[in-house]
C-alpha cells in the first residue's frame, strides 16, 4: 500500500487523528504526513472533514429528519445529468446527490428539521424542475451504521482485565 | 483432601495478583490482556451459527473433522509446511490443550524440558503436570530476546529431551530469523531434542515472514507445531487449536487426546472451517491495525525514554522499566489506572520489563501512553 493511501486510511477512520499520531501509526516523519494531506487536500482526494453524527443522541430539542429521494429525470440535447446535477447540488438542505444505476436516475439524501419542511422542500424544490418526472421520497426512521461507524450501543469490551 | 505434589509444586499464575488489584478499580485501561480486542470474523461466527441450527452437536473424529485438518493442511502450506490432514494433523481445544497432550505425549517423569524465558506463563507448569523438570533458557535483550545457540548452551539445554519454543513471542514480541532459527535447529539436531514450536501468533508478524523451525534439515521429525485460531482470527473464547507433526507424534498426542478430551469442540471447528475458508481478509485488516499500534506505541516508548526494543510480532511491546517491574506496574495501577503485566512474572529475563499489549483501540492506547509518560516523568 502507497504511503498516501495508508494516510488516507487513518484520516478515513478518524479524521480527527493528529499529524504526530499519523506519523507514530506509519513510520513516516510529521513533515511527510502534512505535506502529503496538503496534496491530497490540493487535488481534492479529500474534500473534506465532518463529524459523523448521531441525531438521536443529540442532547436539547429539535427534530433532524433525513430522507433518500429518488428523481427519475428526461434528459434532452441541450441538458445532461451534469446540467441537473449542477442545479440541485446547490440547496443546502441536500447532503449527497448520487448518479445511480437501475430503476431511477439520482439519488439524494435531504436533510431538515421535520418532516414537513422536507416534504415541503420536495414537492416546492425540487419536483419542479423541469427536467424531473417523478420522486419516490423514503424517510429514515433508523439509521445503524453511517460511514462506516456503527450507531447504538458501544460494544462492552467484556474481555478479562488481565490474561495471560 | 490431599492434594497431587505436582500440582503443589505450581505456584498461582503471578497474574493472578494483578487480575485481582485490576479489579479492584472501577475504570481501568488495560494493557494487560494477552488477546484480540477483535470478535471473531462474522463468517466464521455465521458458521458456527449455522452449525448448531442444523444441529451438528454431536463428537466428531477424535482428531478432529476431516475437511477442517484438509484445509489446515492447505492453510499452512504457506509457511512452507507440508502434513498430511489423514496422519499429522490433530485438531485440539485451542494451542492450549495441543501443548498440554504434547507434553504428557513426549515427557517422561523427571525428563529435562528447556524453556526459554521470558515466555508465555503456562509451558513450565505444563513442563510439572507432565512430570518433567523444567529448565529455564534466559534470552537476552541485547539479542532482541531471540533465543541463541549460545543462550541454550549456557543453560545446559544439551540434556534437555525436549524444547519449548514460542516465536512470535508472548510476552515480548521477538520474533526469530531464518538464520537465528537454524542455529536453534542445528542445536536441536545436535542434542537430538523434541522441539514443540508453538506458533500461534505466526500471522502476526509484521517484519519480515513467519518461519516454522519445522521447516529446517532435520527438525520435521523432531517437531510439533501447534497452532490455532485464538489470536490471528480472533477466536479466544471458541477454543479451537491444532498441532502438526510426524505421525508417531500425532498418534502419541491423539492417544491422550482422544481419551481426555474425545474431540475438539464441534461448533469451533465449524467457525474455523469457514474461518480459513473465508477469513483471510479480515485477518490481514486486523493485522495492519495492530502493526499501526505497534508502531505508535513503540514510537510513544521512545518518545518518553523507556528502552523498548522493536517487538516484530504477536500484539505486545517489551519496554524495559528499569528496576524492580512489579512495583513500577502496581504504582502505575494505582496513580494513573493502567494496568500492564511485569515482566518477571514470565520467567527468568523479564525482570525489570512490562508487558504492553496493544490489543486495543487506538484511542484508548494514546490516553493510556500519556498516563504512562506522565506516570515516568514524576518518577
Amino acid at each position: 500500500m502507497d504511503q498516501r493511501r495508508k494516510i488516507l486510511d487513518l484520516l478515513l477512520s478518524n479524521a480527527r487523528e493528529s499529524t504526530a499520531d499519523i506519523a507514530r501509526q506509519t513510520g513516516f516523519d510529521e513533515a511527510t504526513v502534512e505535506e502529503s494531506i496538503a496534496e491530497l487536500e490540493d487535488e481534492g482526494v479529500v474534500r473534506g472533514y465532518q463529524a459523523v453524527v448521531d441525531w438521536q443522541q443529540r442532547a436539547g430539542d429539535g427534530e433532524h429528519v433525513q430522507a433518500e429521494v429518488e428523481l427519475n429525470v428526461e434528459l434532452d440535447r441541450e441538458t445532461g445529468y451534469e446540467d441537473i446535477a449542477r442545479r440541485i447540488v446547490k440547496f443546502p438542505q441536500v447532503t449527497s446527490l448520487r448518479l445511480f444505476s437501475g430503476d431511477y436516475d439520482f439519488a439524494i439524501l435531504v436533510e431538515g428539521e421535520s418532516m414537513h419542511d422536507v416534504s415541503q422542500f420536495i414537492s416546492e424544490q425540487i419536483a419542479p424542475i423541469p427536467e424531473v418526472t417523478q420522486t419516490v421520497t423514503h424517510f429514515v426512521m433508523e439509521t445503524y451504521k453511517d460511514r462506516g461507524i456503527v450507531f447504538g450501543d458501544r460494544d462492552d469490551d467484556d474481555r478479562l482485565s488481565i490474561s495471560p | 483432601m490431599r492434594i497431587a505434589d505436582r500440582v503443589e509444586r505450581v505456584p498461582p499464575s503471578g497474574i493472578r495478583r494483578f487480575f485481582e488489584l485490576a479489579e479492584e478499580k472501577e475504570e481501568i485501561i488495560s494493557l494487560g490482556v494477552g488477546e484480540p480486542d477483535f470478535s471473531a470474523p462474522w463468517a466464521a461466527r455465521t458458521a458456527a451459527i449455522g452449525s448448531l441450527e442444523r444441529g451438528r452437536t454431536s463428537y466428531t473424529a477424535n482428531r478432529g473433522m476431516r475437511e477442517l485438518r484438509t484445509q489446515i493442511a492447505d492453510h499452512v502450506r504457506r509457511y512452507d509446511l507440508d502434513y498430511d490432514p489423514d496422519e499429522e494433523i490433530l485438531v485440539t481445544t485451542g494451542a492450549s490443550e495441543a501443548l498440554d497432550v504434547a507434553m504428557r505425549a513426549f515427557v517422561d517423569p523427571g525428563d529435562c524440558v528447556a524453556v526459554h524465558q521470558p515466555s508465555y506463563i503456562s509451558y513450565v507448569p505444563g513442563v510439572v503436570f507432565a512430570g518433567g523438570e523444567p529448565l529455564a533458557v534466559p534470552t537476552r535483550p541485547e539479542n532482541d530476546f531471540a533465543l541463541t545457540y549460545e543462550d541454550l548452551t549456557n543453560a545446559g539445554a544439551e540434556d534437555a529431551e525436549v524444547l519449548v519454543l514460542c516465536y512470535p513471542n508472548n510476552p515480548t514480541g521477538a520474533t526469530m530469523s531464518r538464520s537465528e532459527l537454524a542455529e536453534v535447529a542445528e542445536f536441536a539436531v545436535k542434542h537430538d531434542l523434541t522441539v514443540l514450536s508453538d506458533e500461534i501468533y505466526a500471522a502476526l508478524t509484521y517484519v519480515g515472514e513467519h518461519t516454522s523451525i519445522a521447516t529446517f534439515p532435520g527438525m520435521r521429525e523432531r517437531t510439533v507445531v501447534f497452532n490455532g485460531f485464538s489470536k490471528a482470527y480472533a477466536m479466544t473464547g471458541l477454543r479451537l487449536g491444532y498441532a502438526l507433526g510426524p505421525p508417531e507424534a500425532i498418534r502419541a498426542m491423539n492417544r491422550i487426546h482422544q481419551y481426555s478430551m474425545l474431540s475438539a469442540p464441534t461448533t469451533a471447528q465449524y467457525a474455523a472451517l469457514e474461518a480459513l475458508r473465508s477469513c483471510g481478509d479480515e485477518v490481514v485488516e486486523m493485522r495492519d491495525q495492530y502493526d499501526r499500534r505497534r508502531r505508535f506505541v513503540l514510537s510513544r516508548f521512545e518518545e518518553m525514554g523507556l528502552d523498548c526494543f522493536e517487538a516484530r510480532g504477536a500484539f505486545y511491546a517489551f519496554p524495559h522499566c528499569g528496576g524492580d517491574d512489579e512495583r513500577f506496574a502496581e504504582e502505575l495501577l494505582r496513580q494513573e489506572d493502567v494496568a500492564v503485566v511485569p515482566g518477571s512474572v514470565f520467567g527468568v529475563g523479564g525482570e525489570g520489563h512490562l508487558r504492553i499489549s496493544y490489543a486495543t483501540g487506538l484511542d484508548e492506547l494514546r490516553t493510556a501512553m500519556n498516563r504512562i509518560e506522565r506516570f515516568v516523568d514524576a518518577r
